[in-house]
């Protein structure tokens, strides 16, 4: 085999200038052709008009929205950008926010990534505008506004939770099947444990719920200061009510109320065909999934409480990059999109509930029923879940990291690979190591 | 000027790839360096100069010599395997087989599949609780294994998903090497009462021997940046509830786009690109040594 050896030593004078010459010159037609790959003004279309870009993930159903918008318009031309999954599209985002360049004219965001963008607030345009002053509920727009007073997203969707539950499987427990006297069971926290685990005793072989992270992703959310305090010091490991969810959903876990499984695994989709549980917290996206997942399984209904009072689960904004050309016709398309009228439309097309105040009493969404959960009124019983969330919880810069670490440690428990002592401080160890 | 353009065209022609190679090789590879000795957040952008903090601190985190037992166990779990039975498959290929184009070409045919696929699909083959392997465990009367629970079967599921997508084009390599072996080799060794076995291991696998070495090093290369499949094992992309099958690559991109630390994920780049330099020369060494010992006999 012949080595790199051989042509060591300094080229002589003549030979390194041959060498540059041809670096040169290959150089330049790369460049060349570089260029060439380029092309064209971005943010303008051939025949002059502006073209926004609105760069969405999942389904926000604004297809016919745009279309309806680009007919409206004389000057602006509007193109869509799907994402197939959230996390696609979150990287794309903090990569080109962290490039400063790249980013579409309007990009959606999830709620949960406020921690880590506000601190780069000066990124995305202020919003603030009288117009749409009070278009929101109060706690939708609190978390989309930065401590000085900058509004820099407009709220898409929400996920009001209510309580999804196999009628069928109560029945089988000897329990009330009626979702008015299911509502009753399912006040607090603790009412609801104890109809578990009077259920699990009556029906062996089925869990009460579908798992215990998405469990205590619920009771998290309903605690105002969790993981940080206001001024985002890290308090995960003092906080009683931090241990006291802990506690809660891993001796639930011990007297066989939860699956094990964790949410999106296959597993835990194949438990839908299973009878593998029979409650599960749903934000209004999730029945959706709960139909799919469930499809020609009979008995799902939905219960207008969640245990606590209200909860919200996910939801989206749409923002303005500072880096875009063209500022002010996005915040207007923006404002457009997020108008109540609009959302209704997107609601309609793939059932992402509104969060804007006037389109919860709108007819169209209050007189929406649901065929697979039993006929129930989802859009009523969803507009009124909405109401009774009455903050949504701090999440400061870490809450992410915190949050993946703490729900590990409860499926470690689950799992049956550590012990609740020995998950706990494993779990302190992740939140001093995340300092 | 024929001269000069004698001389001058053969570096024009393979100037393309070596510049290619600084600007998407090179480049990176400096910069990440220079990115692993700042404080650097993935949204914040470039901080101080850290010196080496961010591989001090890479080096104290426990996770890392996890992912680094994590990446060890997968890779000597893939490799291995798939060397050895790709070295097999190709062995059997390279007799005169009925529709011998077909099987060659099916032996490719799940290295075309798409990585992402493969997870999906070895996903729920290897369900804890619904999962076909399970059935079939189960069906010969042992308890279900938890693929995504125990940390030995984990990387298992994880190798052979790997294995699957990298035996077959492994053993295309490998035939195009045998096939090189000249026949009268085998006549000969067919005279001195040599069987097939014997034939294979004294013949055919000695006269591969620079092939054997290249598809061990690629394999160790490709090997210790293992991603997708772990990556694709459950939803979460940390490697299951302890991380008992987070790799290096997995480890790097925790660092990088959970904890948004470019820094410390630069770090733990360089960290892996050394380990990789330390295989490689050790590879090197041992063929080399392996070469001189063929060149005495």
């Amino acid at each position: 085999m012949q080595t790199s050896g051989q042509t060591s030593g300094r080229p002589s004078r003549p030979r390194r200038v041959r060498l540059a010459t041809s670096a040169l010159l290959a150089l330049t037609l790369a460049t060349t052709a570089a260029a060439c790959g380029g092309g064209g003004d971005e943010g303008t279309t051939a025949d002059g008009k502006i073209k926004l870009t609105v760069a969405t993930f999942n389904e926000f159903g604004y297809e016919e929205l745009i279309d309806e918008y680009n007919a409206m318009q004389d000057d602006v031309v509007v193109e869509q950008k799907k994402a197939g999954t959230a996390n696609e599209h979150q990287d794309n985002l903090y990569t080109k926010l962290a490039a400063g360049s790249g980013l579409s004219d309007i990009e959606a965001i999830e709620v949960d990534w406020w921690s880590a963008l506000m601190e780069q607030s000066d990124a995305f345009a202020d919003l603030s505008d009288p117009e749409v002053e009070g278009r929101w509920l109060d706690w939708k727009a609190e978390a989309a506004t930065t401590p000085d007073g900058k509004l820099i997203g407009y709220g898409t969707d929400i996920g009001p939770e209510g309580m999804c539950y196999r009628s069928d499987l109560f029945k089988k427990a000897g329990l009330p099947t009626d979702r008015e006297e299911v509502a009753a069971l399912f006040a607090d926290w603790d009412s609801y444990f104890e109809t578990g685990r009077q259920f699990v005793k009556k029906v062996p072989g089925t869990a009460w719920y579908d798992s215990s992270g998405g469990t205590a992703q619920a009771m998290i959310n309903q605690v105002e200061y969790s993981f940080e305090d206001e001024d985002n010091t890290v308090i995960a490991a003092d906080n009683p009510e931090v241990k006291a969810v802990f506690d809660a959903v891993t001796q639930n876990a011990a007297d066989g109320l939860s699956t094990g499984l964790t949410q999106w695994s296959e597993d835990w989709t194949a438990s839908f065909q299973d009878d593998g549980f029979a409650t599960m917290a749903c934000p209004g996206w999730m029945l959706g999934v709960i139909e799919g997942n469930a499809d020609g399984v009979e008995g799902w209904d939905i219960a207008n409480v969640f245990p606590g009072g209200g909860g919200n689960w996910g939801g989206s904004y749409l923002t303005v990059p500072a880096q875009g050309d063209h500022i002010e016709e996005a915040k207007a398309l923006a404002a457009w999109l997020t108008a109540p009228e609009q959302q209704i439309k997107a609601f309609e097309a793939k059932g992402t509930f509104p969060s804007q105040v006037d389109a919860l009493d709108d007819p169209t969404l209050t007189g929406a029923t649901n065929a697979f959960f039993n006929d129930a009124p989802t859009g009523e019983i969803l507009a009124e879940r909405a109401e009774a969330v009455p903050f949504i919880a701090h999440k400061g810069p870490k809450f992410a990291d915190i949050n993946t670490a703490f729900q590990q440690a409860i499926q470690r428990v689950d799992e049956g690979k550590e012990s609740p002592d020995e998950a706990w401080d494993s779990f302190l160890a992740d939140v001093e190591r995340l300092g | 000027m024929t001269r000069l353009d004698t001389r001058l065209t053969p570096y024009v022609f393979v100037s393309p790839f070596f510049l290619l190679f600084l600007l998407v090789g090179m480049f990176p590879l400096g910069y990440t360096a220079w990115v692993s000795v700042h404080q650097w957040g993935l949204l914040s952008g470039q901080g101080d100069y850290a010196g080496l903090d961010n591989y001090r601190r890479v080096l104290e985190d426990r996770y890392f010599w996890n992912a680094l037992r994590n990446t060890f166990s997968i890779f000597l779990l893939s490799s291995i395997p798939q060397v050895l039975v790709a070295l097999g498959l190709a062995g059997l290929l390279d007799t005169q087989l009925r529709g011998r184009t077909l099987w060659r070409m099916s032996v490719l045919l799940p290295f075309v599949v798409a990585p992402a696929a493969v997870a999906l699909i070895f996903g729920n083959v290897f369900g804890d609780r619904y999962g076909l392997a399970n059935e079939v465990v189960q069906a010969v009367g042992l308890d279900p294994i938890r693929w995504h629970v125990d940390t030995l079967a984990s990387h298992v599921a994880i190798a052979s998903m790997v294995n699957w997508r990298w035996t077959g084009y492994n053993a295309l390599i490998f035939l195009a090497a045998m096939q090189a072996v000249p026949r009268e080799l085998y006549e000969s060794a067919a005279l001195d009462g040599a069987g097939r076995v014997r034939q294979f291991l004294s013949v055919t696998v000695p006269m591969i021997r620079p092939t054997l070495v290249f598809v061990v090093i690629t394999s160790t290369i490709g090997g210790l940046q293992i991603f997708a499949e772990p990556r694709l094992f459950d939803t979460q992309g940390l490697g299951g509830s302890d991380r008992q099958y987070q790799t290096l690559t997995m480890y790097l991109w925790e660092l990088g786009w959970r904890v948004r630390d470019l820094g410390m994920a630069s770090a733990v780049a360089w960290l892996l690109f050394l380990i990789i330099v330390v295989f490689a020369v050790l590879n090197l060494a041992i063929s080399r040594r392996a070469g001189s010992l063929r060149g005495a006999r």
